[in-house]
C-alpha cells in the first residue's frame, strides 16, 4: 500500500486527535485536560477537511475550539480548580468498566473493519459552502 | 489512486467514543464529565461527515445534518455549565460523586 499524501495527512491528524484524548484521559490539573481537548478538535477539524467538507471544519474550528473551550474554561475558573481531579473508586470498578467498554469498542470494530461500500465521485468539494446553502435553504 | 477507505475514518470515530465515553464515567470533576461528552458527540459527527462523502448515496444532507449537532451540542453544552454553575452556589462543589440531592 503507497503511502499517498491524504493518507499521511489522516495519519498525522489521526494521530493529533487520540492524543488528544488520551491526555484528556490521563492528566490530573482540569485546565490542562481542557487544553488537551484543543487539540483533539482541531485534529478532528482536519479530518473534516479530508472529507471534503471545508464549512462544517470552519465551524469546528469556530464553535468547539474557540466557543465550548472559553465557555468551559471559564466554568472551571469559576469553580474549585486547585485541587486536582482525585482518581475514582479504582480497583475493580475501573477495571471493569475498562474492560467493558474494551468489550464494546471489540464488537463495533467486527462490525466496521472490513466496510466495503464503492467509493462513487462526488462533487462535495465544489462550493462547499454553497452546496450547503442550497440543500439547507432550497431542498429541506 | 487509493485514498483513505471509510472504515479507517469509522474505527477513528470508534476509538474517540471510547475515550469520550470511559472518561464520562471515571472522571469526578462535572466540567470534564460535560468535555467528555462533547468528544462522543464529535465522534458522531465524524461518522455523519465520513458517510456523506462514502456511503451508499454520497449527498451534501450528512454535513447539514453534522452541522445542526454541532447547533444542538453547542447549547448542550451552555445549558449544562449554567446548571453547575447554580449547583455550585449551592452546594460548593463540582464532584458528580457528592451530586446526590435528588438521591434517596
Amino acid at each position: 500500500m503507497s503511502l499517498s499524501g491524504e493518507l499521511i495527512a489522516f495519519i498525522g491528524l489521526a494521530l493529533v486527535a487520540i492524543v488528544g484524548g488520551v491526555l484528556l484521559i490521563t492528566l490530573t490539573k482540569v485546565v490542562h485536560m481542557v487544553i488537551a481537548l484543543v487539540f483533539t478538535f482541531l485534529g478532528i477539524a482536519g479530518i473534516y477537511m479530508l472529507l471534503s467538507a471545508e464549512f462544517v471544519a470552519i465551524v469546528q474550528i469556530l464553535i468547539y475550539s474557540g466557543a465550548i473551550t472559553i465557555v468551559m474554561l471559564f466554568g472551571i475558573m469559576l469553580t474549585k480548580h486547585q485541587e486536582n481531579d482525585a482518581p475514582a473508586k479504582g480497583g475493580w470498578g475501573n477495571f471493569s468498566l475498562l474492560a467493558a467498554i474494551a468489550g464494546f469498542a471489540v464488537a463495533v470494530y467486527l462490525g466496521i473493519y472490513n466496510l466495503d461500500i464503492p467509493v462513487q465521485p462526488t462533487a462535495l468539494h465544489e462550493e462547499n459552502t454553497k452546496q450547503i446553502g442550497i440543500e439547507l435553504f432550497q431542498n429541506m | 489512486m487509493t485514498g483513505v477507505p471509510l472504515s479507517a475514518y469509522l474505527v477513528l470515530a470508534l476509538v474517540l467514543f471510547c475515550i469520550g465515553l470511559y472518561g464520562a464515567l471515571t472522571k469526578r470533576n462535572a466540567v470534564i464529565v460535560l468535555i467528555s461528552i462533547e468528544l462522543m458527540l464529535n465522534a458522531a459527527n465524524i461518522n455523519l461527515v465520513a458517510f456523506s462523502k462514502f456511503g451508499v448515496t454520497p449527498s451534501i444532507t450528512g454535513q447539514v445534518f453534522s452541522l445542526f449537532t454541532i447547533t444542538i451540542a453547542a447549547a448542550e453544552a451552555a445549558v449544562g455549565l449554567a446548571i453547575l454553575m447554580s449547583l455550585y452556589r449551592n452546594r460548593k462543589t463540582v464532584n458528580v460523586d457528592e451530586m446526590e440531592i435528588m438521591k434517596n
